[in-house]
């Protein structure tokens, strides 16, 4: 769990906003990229954050015996 | 048909169904209305979690609210998605655990105190009225705009409705009401977002027109984003996507709002309640998913729109003149939405930085979209719809959960310990729709400081129940003594800030702000102190009951509670 919440903070913070600047002069299709991750990118990260946070628990779950 | 006569209907239509789910929801027990007996699907919760979170705000105001900041409407785009994450994995599935019906109820059990569980009480009435009072507006608003009904009259219909829904069906009424509202109002977003994205770069999907190229015009075969940015460098406007530059908010205050923002995401009760209606420990962190899902399928569409409709506003706008603006612009010009003060008499609108002949409410971005596209009549009146299932479902929970926290915090455990169950459900009826005719007046005249507070309700939550919340399932030695002082202090101190700043002296500016937060950012300070004043009155007082101690440990383990309340 420490490891997802760092990712989010790597994402949202870090990356969408102390380096957005440098991160703006990449630019991926039509976005500069430090734009990207905060108006998109850490959403998708968000969810995905939770999705393998509930199938991580789904799993210690059973190996401990319920649901 | 016209646009009117197709808001008619299917405003209706969208009403009556409400009332139908309603009537098949009804429920007979405190479970039912409190929880919905705990018999919601994940799916269906995430869905309900959705509409219950995305009120008038997210809908109506939001992209617009972002087309006009640029980079930093991440505030709202990260702020508001990020709190999930937090909730997932931090509270929801250990509440629902522990079990109970309301948040309070926890804090009572957890910090072994009645003063704890009637602050944790207050702050929820607190919280949940300022924000309400904003979404009956918004009823209102969308009702007076789009059907030509005075503002009261739209709030009253709006009430009916929720009362409705709200005292007969409690939780479980809500619960699939809100199903319904959560579908009404995505593809009421999602289809003229779709239609202008196709409109201006030939994909259909906005998320990633965002970053496609521009179909038409001087800008043909530009990257939109690019092509945004010179538009704002001919207006000498700051750059679309560039951050923390002059005119723009500062890194740190970008920061702080973004964190209160997701702290106070994971610490609204409304949200929180949502958690308890599931089957399981494990539903409810499935149902974070969903919720976050649905939500996030706003949220990224929200900025594309956002940047589109900025795009279309300046270049049909801009050097155009005033007697050729298209039919949209006549009719909201009607509503005060958007208004040419022609200062050098030319009669062209010069929008440039500074020059200030074009006014234009955020709002407009949302509404007016499908006309600017050209969209049919239909469409326009979906919005209207998807409008109105936004404010209504973010209002029936917030008012259901001012009635448990009233009925069944306050009523039911300090006052009136033997209540049975059946008058305890004819109280939390009672109070349901005392808090309606609350809420309409609130709606009809709203004090002048409801506006103002709305925004500061994160902050205050962020600063009073997430800190207690995290502390009181992850330590065993937290005191009730800290909490206690934990939570006071975080609210009076944000509190006091933005009391501060916003009435005392609202021309202050960011050299005058605690290290340049702004009053909207500084709920993040407030929960810093928060926490560790907790912990550290935690360390000198007496440390808590043995059982507490077992309860907290209980909660962590991946074991069903039997019990339940």
């Amino acid at each position: 769990m420490a490891i997802l919440l760092s990712i989010w903070f790597v994402c949202s913070y870090v990356l969408g906003i102390f380096l957005v600047e440098p991160l703006n002069e990449a630019r991926v299709g039509g976005f500069p990229l430090g734009f990207w991750f905060a108006h998109q990118g850490s959403i998708y990260v968000f969810v995905v954050l939770i999705l393998v946070y509930a199938a991580v628990m789904d799993r210690l779950d059973r190996r401990y015996g319920v649901g | 048909m016209n646009v009117q006569a197709w808001t008619y209907l299917i405003v209706t239509a969208t009403f009556a169904l409400y009332v139908g789910i309603a009537w098949w929801s009804r429920v007979r027990t405190t479970s039912g209305f409190y929880v919905a007996g705990r018999g919601v699907p994940a799916v269906a919760n995430g869905m309900a979690t959705g509409a219950d979170w995305m009120s008038a705000a997210s809908f109506i105001s939001m992209a617009g609210l972002i087309s006009f900041m640029g980079y930093t409407g991440t505030i709202y785009l990260m702020g508001w998605t990020g709190g999930y994450v937090l909730l997932a994995l931090l509270l929801a599935p250990y509440l629902r655990k522990y079990g109970k019906f309301t948040t309070s109820e926890f804090v009572g059990d957890r910090y072994y105190s009645d003063a704890a569980r009637l602050v944790a009480a207050g702050c929820t009435i607190f919280v949940s009225f300022t924000y309400i009072a904003g979404q009956m507006r918004g009823v209102g608003v969308v009702f007076s705009r789009f059907l030509e009904v005075e503002v009261h009259w739209g709030v009253i219909i709006g009430v009916v409705i929720v009362f409705f829904y709200a005292v007969l069906g409690g939780m479980r009424g809500i619960t699939y009401t809100q199903v319904a509202q959560y579908c009404v109002l995505i593809v009421a977003f999602l289809i003229p977002a779709a239609a202008i994205s196709w409109k201006i770069t030939g994909n259909p999907i906005p998320q990633l027109g965002f970053g496609g190229t521009v179909q038409e015009g001087q800008q043909a075969g530009v990257f939109l984003l690019e092509a945004l940015d010179a538009l704002h460098r001919e207006l000498r406007l700051p750059e679309y996507t560039a951050a923390f530059v002059p005119g723009k908010k500062s890194m740190i205050d970008v920061t702080a709002i973004t964190l209160a923002l997701m702290v106070g995401t994971a610490g609204l009760p409304h949200v929180l309640v949502r958690f308890y209606t599931v089957r399981s420990a494990r539903a409810a962190r499935w149902s974070a998913l969903w919720a976050l899902v649905f939500i996030g399928l706003l949220y990224t569409t929200a900025p594309a729109v956002a940047a589109f409709a900025r795009v279309n506003l300046i270049s049909t706008l801009h050097n155009t003149s005033y007697s050729e603006v298209p039919e949209w612009f006549r009719s909201w010009e009607t509503t005060g939405l958007i208004s040419f003060d022609d200062q050098d008499g030319d009669g062209v609108i010069d929008m440039t930085d500074g020059v200030g002949e074009l006014t234009v409410d955020q709002d407009i971005m949302v509404l007016a979209n499908p006309e600017i596209a050209e969209l049919p009549a239909w469409v326009v009146a979906l919005v209207a719809a998807g409008g109105l299932a936004a404010a209504l479902s973010t209002a029936a929970g917030l008012l259901l959960v001012i009635a448990s926290a009233i009925s069944h915090d306050i009523g039911k455990s300090i006052l009136w310990k033997d209540m049975s169950s059946r008058r305890e459900l004819l109280l939390a009826r009672g109070t349901a729709s005392v808090a309606v005719i609350v809420a309409a007046y609130f709606g009809i005249s709203p004090p002048g400081f409801v506006a103002q507070v709305v925004a500061f309700a994160f902050g205050l939550a962020a600063s009073s129940f997430f800190p207690v919340l995290v502390l009181g399932i992850f330590t065993r030695s937290t005191t009730k003594e800290g909490a206690i002082a934990g939570m006071s202090s975080g609210i009076l101190f944000t509190g006091a800030y933005i009391v501060y700043f916003r009435l005392i002296r609202p021309e202050a500016t960011a050299e005058d702000w605690l290290f340049g937060i702004s009053p909207e950012g500084i709920g993040a300070v407030g929960m810093l102190i928060n926490f560790s004043l907790a912990l550290i009155v935690s360390r000198f007082t007496k440390p808590p009951p043995e059982e507490v101690q077992q309860l907290v440990s209980e909660i962590r383990l991946p074991r069903e509670r039997a019990a339940d309340g």
